[in-house]
């Protein structure tokens, strides 16, 4: 493990219990993060945001994770009591969900909302925490922070939306963000500029940036590596800018099947699964 | 060849927001036009103007050689039928496949409800094993297939798509396109597909609009959007967005509100 | 014979949880297996269950069960305490209350069955047409659904059968009069969220007239919380019958309807508690029933618990 390593996960497993019998949502993931932009690409039920939710430690209640090592820093993420939890959760590893509509508080500003979740880990005065929150506002490239500010979640739009979510999650200074599938509610070019800023905020501030996506292509041209996962394992780790290379079949079969602006109306080659790369 | 639908003049309202503008439309009989836009574009609207779903419109829809009047009768729904975007709203989650699938065959009276179920299911590529189960014991592709196999068993001229793919991964995304690209070549219908995503228009369609605030800005044909022959600014910049994330590229967007 | 039957166990279990199941019996069947299971799974809802189930087989086996006549007066054995000729003792004209406790189970079962076979189709009737339709039907249907709630359901009930004069169909009638506009209301509710959704429209697209989509596909989507409602909603009709019943409104004379019990008990209830107290408790104990029942049938059905 290099000094730069912030997060060392290994051989992390999850299994929920349900009545149906035990569902392996994660099994055998392991990955080193320093200081970069990891990018985790899979399908539905890959097991992708389960990944993201067990380093935050927001496993559902019937979930059960089991790894040789989830070390954070000299943290043992493993077996942190709740009130552990609540110390690094928010303050050192953050996380934006997909839907900002559903995370943020419909009946409180957004002020109000930013100012909260800076003072929840700063001591500090209503003035001081109303103008980082409106600094804040401004470093995630909102043009009227005031008014922002002052708006219901309600009254701004998905990106700004978005974008509320980010500076909030960023205003603790966390050393680690995970973002999960945190654009693929906004249109492309709402899309592209709020991962800009997300893009110039984790530079800035020597951040690592976890970003979980369906979408390889995007992810491939965002991040400079990536997981890519199928079933619950990691079917293929690599660079970002040698995703031309990727040699599992899954990965290039997922790059395969997109439609291409080729003006060409063929058949478009279809993934064909095997049973063999769910075993791995 | 005469056009198959021919819309002329067409604008639309809800309450006081002019959500469609001055949109005219042809498309041949066996054509696939593909709508492109960002979300509040109007793309769907037109869409949902055509079956009758937005009632505050003007302007000329002509489907068939039979020009559309505000209500819709049951001859339509035998020519045009539509495809949602999202496979897990447009399913009614307590009735069975079976039901689905038969209701339609006895409203129009098309009678064999038995057998036609069975065609409707295996043309979208499902056995019947599928025939008696829920909504929710299907995955979101194998429910698509459902939505289709619904709008295929009146045998509709027309299918109206309303981003069919959007809510699906990209692997049954591409087995999806090329089910409806393989069903307009055997049934010779007619498309109007919505869609956000310029490739997956570009790869289905032959001609394309780009809308934007409720007017089409631009048309293009396949080819001239594959050799990125664009010169509306906002559909330029639309096509580069679609490249992915290049940092110089993003810095040049503009606000199109 | 022990044979056959395990050898069909698992057969039976996997019919019904198939996946793939053949035809549209066994879907049905499958589902409701699944909702069973669910529904077993709560204690307190299978109590409810069986006190409910107990209260139907006295009903029906009731000449069997009860070893007097219910109705028989014997003046020399009035207000007997509880013994073992006498259960739970006599009443003041000597008629043995177990006896009139179990007849009078019918009357509460049939004063429900009665209600609901009424209330719940106008209720759910009214509530869908007005949320399907919204506008004025809407507002007109729901300002007379207002009218009925702005009253406290016994004053009503009371005022109804004021009207029509005393009787067990009266109270019936009234006790349904005031029963649907809750009904109303959740249908209403129920059929707003989903009138918009895709699946409605998609069915409007096919040709389904507004009647077909009522009756087809909103009405399945309101009848869960719907069935939850009137399930808790039975112990409140039991207890304003048999209000009604105590203040001579309801069930007449001779009748062993359990309200009247009570009421006709009242004057002993010092000295000889027994004569109000059972059938009170018996009240209660059905009430309970049903409560139970419909908390554990909103686990099972509500749609937004499920799926």
């Amino acid at each position: 493990m290099t000094t730069d390593t912030l997060l060392s996960v290994k051989n992390l497993a999850i299994t929920f219990s349900t009545s149906k019998g035990p569902v392996h949502a994660v099994r055998g993931v392991s990955f080193d993060l320093g200081r970069e932009r990891l990018g985790i690409v899979g399908e539905s039920g890959s097991g992708k945001s389960q990944t993201g939710r067990a380093i935050l430690g927001l496993t559902a209640a019937n979930g059960k994770i089991t790894a040789d090592q989830m070390q954070f820093h000299d943290l043992d993420l493993r077996n942190l009591s709740k009130r552990d939890w609540r110390k690094v959760r928010g303050a050192r590893i953050s996380m934006i969900m997909q839907d900002p509509k559903y995370s943020l508080n419909p009946v409180m500003t957004i002020g109000d909302q930013i100012i909260e979740a800076y003072r929840e880990h700063h001591k500090v005065n209503a003035i001081e925490a109303k103008r980082r929150a409106l600094d804040m506002l401004a470093a995630v490239k909102i043009r009227d922070p005031e008014r922002v500010f002052n708006s219901y979640p309600h009254e701004v739009s998905g990106g700004m939306g978005q974008r509320v979510m980010i500076a909030m999650m960023l205003i603790p200074d966390p050393e680690i963000l995970i973002a999960d599938e945190p654009t693929s509610a906004l249109d492309v070019t709402v899309q592209l500029q709020v991962m800009a800023i997300l893009d110039d905020l984790v530079r800035e501030r020597g951040m690592a940036l976890v970003f979980i996506s369906h979408d390889l292509h995007l992810v491939s041209s965002f991040c400079d590596r990536v997981l890519v996962m199928y079933q619950g394992h990691v079917v293929e780790e690599i660079r970002a800018s040698e995703l031309d290379q990727a040699k599992h079949p899954y990965t290039q079969g997922l790059l395969n099947c997109l439609p291409k602006m080729d003006g060409n109306h063929a058949e478009l080659p279809v993934l064909t699964r095997e049973a063999s790369w769910a075993e791995t | 060849m005469t056009a198959m639908i021919e819309i002329t003049k067409l604008n639309a309202w809800f309450d006081d927001n002019h959500v469609l503008k001055d949109i005219d439309i042809s498309i041949p009989a066996n054509g696939s036009f593909g709508l492109v836009g960002e979300s509040g574009s109007g793309k769907s609207t037109v869409l949902r103007t055509i079956t009758g779903l937005v009632d505050d419109w003007e302007g000329n829809i002509v489907v068939n050689n039979k020009e559309l009047t505000k209500k819709r009768d049951k001859t339509f729904y035998r020519l045009a039928q539509m495809v949602f975007q999202d496979p897990f709203g447009s399913l009614h989650p307590r009735h069975t496949i079976d039901r689905i699938l038969t209701e339609p065959v006895n409203i129009h009276k098309l009678g064999n409800s038995d057998a036609r179920v069975v065609e409707a299911l295996k043309q979208v590529g499902l056995d019947n094993s599928f025939r008696f189960r829920y909504p929710h014991q299907l995955s979101g592709g194998q429910r698509q297939r459902v939505a289709i196999a619904r709008a295929l068993i009146l045998e509709p001229k027309i299918l109206l798509l309303d981003e069919p793919t959007s809510a699906l991964d990209v692997s049954i995304q591409a087995e999806v396109l090329n089910l409806l690209t393989r069903l307009r070549n055997d049934l010779g219908l007619t498309y109007i597909m919505v869609s956000h995503d310029l490739a997956v228009v570009a790869h289905m369609c032959d001609d394309i609009a780009i809308m934007n605030h409720g007017r089409i800005v631009e048309r293009a044909t396949a080819g001239q959007l594959a050799d990125g022959k664009l010169e509306n600014p906002y559909s330029q910049q639309l096509f580069k967005a679609a490249g992915g994330y290049d940092r110089a590229v993003i810095d040049s967007f503009v606000d199109w509100d | 014979m022990n044979i056959t039957s395990n050898a069909a166990k698992p057969g039976l279990k996997q019919w019904l949880t198939s996946d793939t199941p053949q035809s549209r019996w066994q879907a049905k069947c499958g589902r409701a297996w699944l909702g069973w299971l669910k529904f077993t799974e709560n204690r307190l809802a299978m109590i409810g269950l069986s006190i409910v189930l107990a209260l139907i087989l006295v009903t029906i086996f009731a000449p069997l069960l009860a070893p007097y006549d219910p109705l028989a007066a014997d003046l020399t054995n009035r207000i007997q305490s509880p013994s073992a000729e006498h259960w739970f003792g006599t009443d003041q004209l000597g008629r043995d209350i177990l006896s009139r406790l179990i007849y009078g189970a019918q009357y509460t079962l049939m004063i429900v069955a009665l209600v609901v076979i009424t209330a719940a189709p106008v209720g759910l009737l009214v509530g869908t047409a007005a949320g399907f339709f919204g506008g004025w039907i809407d507002a007109t249907l729901m300002r007379i659904t207002d009218i009925f709630l702005a009253f406290p359901k016994l004053i009503l009930a009371l005022a109804f059968v004021s009207a029509l004069g005393p009787g067990i169909e009266n109270a019936v009638l009234a006790i349904a009069l005031t029963a649907w506009p809750p009904y109303a209301r959740i249908a209403r509710a129920e059929t707003i969220t989903v009138r918009k959704s895709d699946y409605i429209e998609a069915a409007r697209l096919q040709g389904v007239s507004n009647m077909g989509l009522i009756l087809g596909h909103i009405t399945p989507m309101c009848i869960s919380s719907l069935v939850v409602r009137v399930t808790l909603d039975m112990a409140g009709m039991i207890l304003i019958a048999a209000g009604l019943g105590f203040l001579g409104l309801g069930a007449q004379p001779p009748m062993p309807e359990w309200g009247a019990m009570v009421s006709e008990g009242r004057q002993f209830l010092l000295e000889q508690w027994w004569v109000s107290t059972v059938p009170g408790l018996a009240i209660f104990i059905v009430s309970l029933g049903f409560n139970l029942l419909g908390d554990g049938l909103r686990d099972v059905l509500d749609p937004r618990g499920g799926d």
